[in-house]
């Protein structure tokens, strides 16, 4: 099965359509909308989509599950494995289930919902992206995010935002610590309109008053004597 | 880059399947670790100790190793050969024929020793292993599997994984340990033998060693969370449990799913979606420093 044997809104099947065709077939569509079945698990699935076509994937991904996304609307109905969205640049990714490590992993626009929980590294050197999370996130994550926004509704691990530059975090949780130069921020007017914002665009129902914002102290900025060993 | 599984069944009826599981759980980690492969398996025995044993050379003179071990330790020892391992079976001291065969047999790398596991290895294509060895058709409790992509020490058969050094215990990893050659030296000092090289051999140790101290499962795990230095996700065999541990960065992946009639666990979810039952199974990340484990004897407790 080829890209121009398959035309827009099927079903594609990756029990008998090997990946490599199914992510042809994605990448050459200008839109329309597909369902991908039998995943399972399989590594760089819909990743370098550069139109805004839908994706809906039944089941759970393997790695960089939508990775460089560009105007497409992915949706996997199951759990993402490491790297989801990573340097995603516009569009929506969204994650029914759980995901691994590295979710938004450098990402530079779009938006990327993750309705379960995120592991480790959620949002790692984030270059403009918006993270929802509907759970909580693992150690590290935001480590060195530069621009964007990540919101967490659950919890955040140890070292949330280490290093971090100018992203906005928002955390309705508890926060297990704050990584190198993070720290608790005023929540003014601008930061509850992007938070709200994000929220319903994400569908989820949250309070904002319930959330606390974190940020770069911006100690890290320029080199001093007193943070070198 | 390493790959490993592991499967430990809850619902007896799946028992005769363990080995056709682990094999499809088996194969979708080859390009994880195309180097060698190896796999342990759980599954009954009789009263008598058991030990897998691999001829290093192709050549060893398995009945000179038979005579000899009887001859010295009085007692009845059986051996069959399996392409270039063997597994002897007595009702001597199973820790006692193990030393002897360190002791007296260059040749000979003793892969495991207990009344319920074996382990067999192979270098080459994983898939090949388990057809050479005959995995799809072993039946068992449970089972665990590596397929290898050496960063630490050479490719060869006796550094695959599993690693096992204490009776019916075992342990596969991925990652590397930075502090494995301190910690050999102390393990020897307190009378383990080792085999190979290899850090993860040095791990597998480690847990024997403790639990031949007293130490449960969950203490020993505890223990190696702070005593040992390095990346690892750790997937852990004894006689009646599984256990897996990644240590607190977790860089290294793992992926755990459970349903009314089975663990699995696998480095990747690929691994776990060939299993019957898997659409309805909770699937998690295992944390970063916590330790998973199941039991037989705490299934019966629950039940």
């Amino acid at each position: 099965m080829s890209a121009d044997t398959l035309t827009k809104n099927s079903t594609l099947d990756l029990a008998t359509t090997p990946l490599r065709n199914v992510n042809e077939v994605l990448q050459s569509a200008d839109g329309g909308s597909f369902e991908v079945i039998n995943t399972g698990g399989a590594h760089a699935l819909a990743c370098g989509l550069d139109s805004p076509v839908e994706v809906t994937i039944k089941g759970h991904t393997g790695y960089y599950c939508a990775g460089m996304n560009k105007s497409a609307s992915v949706t996997v109905e199951g759990n993402a494995s490491t790297g989801v969205a990573e340097n995603m640049m516009s569009g929506t990714v969204r994650v029914k289930g759980n995901v691994s490590q590295s979710a938004g992993a450098t990402a530079h626009g779009g938006l990327l919902v993750i309705e379960g929980d995120a592991s480790a590294r959620c949002g790692i050197s984030l270059k403009g992206a918006e993270i929802v999370v509907g759970g909580s996130v693992g150690h590290m994550s935001a480590f060195m995010a530069q621009a964007g926004a990540l919101v967490v509704c659950g919890d955040a691990g140890e070292a949330l935002g280490d290093s971090i530059y100018e992203a906005r975090l928002y955390v309705r949780g508890k926060v297990a610590s704050l990584g190198a130069d993070c720290i608790e921020k005023e929540m003014r007017d601008e930061h509850r309109i992007q938070l709200a914002d994000l929220l319903s665009r994400a569908g989820i129902d949250a309070d904002i008053s319930d959330f606390k914002r974190y940020g770069s102290a911006r100690q890290l900025y320029n080199f001093k004597i007193d943070n070198a060993y | 880059m390493c790959g490993i599984v592991g499967l430990f069944l809850k619902n007896k009826a799946l028992e005769p399947e363990l080995g056709k599981l682990t094999a499809l759980m088996l194969h979708e980690m080859c390009d994880r670790g195309p180097d060698s492969a190896g796999f342990a398996i759980y599954g009954g025995g009789d009263e008598r100790a058991k030990l897998v044993l691999l001829s290093k050379t192709g050549e060893t003179d398995w009945n000179a190793i038979r005579d000899g071990l009887g001859a010295s330790l009085l007692a009845d020892i059986e051996i069959e050969k399996l392409r270039d391992h063997a597994i002897l079976r007595t009702s001597a001291d199973g820790r006692k024929v193990r030393a002897w065969i360190i002791e007296n047999c260059d040749d000979v790398t003793v892969l495991s020793l207990g009344t319920s596991i074996e382990v067999f290895k192979g270098v080459g294509d994983p898939d090949q292993m388990a057809v050479d060895f005959g995995l799809a058709g072993r039946s068992g409790t449970h089972a665990i599997a590596h397929t290898r992509m050496a960063t630490e020490s050479a490719i060869t058969t006796a550094g695959s994984h599993p690693f096992s050094t204490g009776s019916d215990t075992c342990l596969v990893h991925n990652g590397s340990l930075s502090n494995h050659n301190n910690l050999r030296e102390v393990l020897a000092a307190h009378g383990e033998r080792f085999q190979t090289e290899n850090d993860s051999e040095v791990a597998a140790a480690y847990l024997a060693h403790r639990m031949s101290e007293g130490d449960t499962l969950n203490e020993a795990l505890e223990s190696a969370l702070r005593d040992l230095d390095g990346f690892y996700t750790f997937a852990i065999g004894t006689k009646d449990g599984f256990a897996v541990l990644r240590d607190p960065i977790a860089c290294k992946p793992a992926v755990i799913a459970e349903t009314d009639d089975w663990v699995a666990m696998a480095s990747e979810f690929r691994a776990i979606a060939p299993l019957p039952g898997v659409e309805n199974a909770k699937i998690w990340e295992p944390e970063p420093a916590r330790i998973y484990s199941w039991s037989h004897a705490s299934q019966e407790r629950a039940a």
